[in-house]
């Protein structure tokens, strides 16, 4: 038996599947004119409670909706919901992250054209979301204050993909003595030139800032995959 | 661990390219993996070897080509490699840059075949 073997070459992205379709939802957003933003961060760095305090202030002024992903409960929705605009739970059982198909299937029966802002909230993880592109045009990464200032240098990757690092519970830091030097050290190591904002959703100390963030958004484009 | 979910759909471009090719049998598939592709080798290595049982090369290897990060530094208007994955920062001019030349990757990049797979 002949045991010799010999290569043949090919290219192809592994993601090609979910990078395709990543790009047909983006290509979709910008025609019908919606700024999708996502958010990703580990467990309990407040996600929802910004979300909640984002759709607050936006609904007034624009049309917003917004996608949660999880993997077992829809209690993130239906906190959402709370802020009266319309929410969907993507319930992804031992799936730890988001992938674009996933996107997709929750937003049929929903009009994008009819939306100004479209926000996915990701599972609470640091390493899975980092790998699939879901057709955002903005990726805020969270990182609360009680995390220690050291997070980004933990988990590199998903600070690289991010376009904003919000760093949450503000209104905690003196409590537990957060170094923001240190932590922005830790961020612009990891993802030199990465924009930063502090908030906090409960006492809303810089959301001002988040917001017009947001609303500069609006008309601008992002191109990730390929 | 979205390794599973990686090697999956690994096996489908796999299978594909292989089609495309007319290949029946793949000895090893090689792939490029960058640093900041958000992959654990090891993770990658042992899902494969859950999800090739159900793909049409059940007894197929992964080989993984190792990519370092690449960054391009202004100052030296040169692409650098990466003082690590915590620090992307030239090594020689110790300038930071966000400008990602190479690290993400995450590419098939070759199936191995027994030489009796190539027509004559």
């Amino acid at each position: 038996m002949n045991t010799q073997t010999r290569l043949v070459q090919v290219r192809t992205k592994i993601l090609k599947q979910n990078d395709v379709l990543a790009r047909g939802l983006r290509q979709r957003f910008a025609r019908d004119g919606v700024t999708v933003v996502s958010l990703v961060s580990s467990p309990g760095a407040g996600k929802t409670a910004l979300l909640e305090a984002l759709l607050g202030r936006l609904r007034d002024e624009f049309r917003v909706a917004a996608l949660v992903g999880d993997l077992a409960t829809d209690n993130d929705a239906r906190r959402l919901a709370r802020a009266e605009v319309p929410t969907k739970q993507i319930t992804t059982g031992t799936v730890c992250h988001l992938e674009a198909d996933m996107v997709a299937e929750a937003l049929e029966g929903w009009n994008t054209g009819e939306l100004d802002f479209l926000f996915i909230e990701n599972v609470g993880n640091l390493v899975c979301p980092a790998t699939w592109d879901l057709g955002e045009q903005l990726r805020l990464v969270l990182f609360s204050v009680t995390e220690g200032e050291d997070k980004p240098l933990k988990y590199p990757t998903i600070f690289n993909t991010a376009d904003v690092a919000v760093i949450t519970k503000a209104d905690l830091a003196d409590a537990v003595e957060f170094d923001a030097d240190a932590a922005n050290r830790s961020l612009q190591s990891v993802r030199p030139g990465i924009e930063t904002l502090k908030v906090s959703a409960k006492t809303g100390e810089g959301m001002g800032a988040l917001l017009q963030r947001l609303r500069a958004l609006r008309g601008g484009g992002k191109q990730w995959a390929e | 661990m979205h390794e599973l979910s990686i090697a999956l759909n690994l096996l489908d471009v796999a299978a594909e390219e292989a089609e495309r090719r007319n290949i029946k049998s793949v000895e090893a598939v090689h792939i490029k993996l960058g640093p900041l592709s958000g992959v654990v080798k090891s993770a990658l290595i042992s899902a494969y070897d859950l999800a090739r049982e159900h793909s049409p090369f059940p007894d197929s290897r992964l080989v993984v080509e190792d990519v370092p990060i690449v960054i391009y530094c202004e100052p030296c208007a040169a692409e650098q490699p990466a003082a690590s994955i915590q620090q992307l920062v030239c090594p020689v001019c110790h300038t930071p840059s966000g400008k990602i030349v190479m690290g993400r990757e995450m590419e098939l990049t070759a199936l191995e075949i027994a030489d009796s797979e190539i027509e004559p």
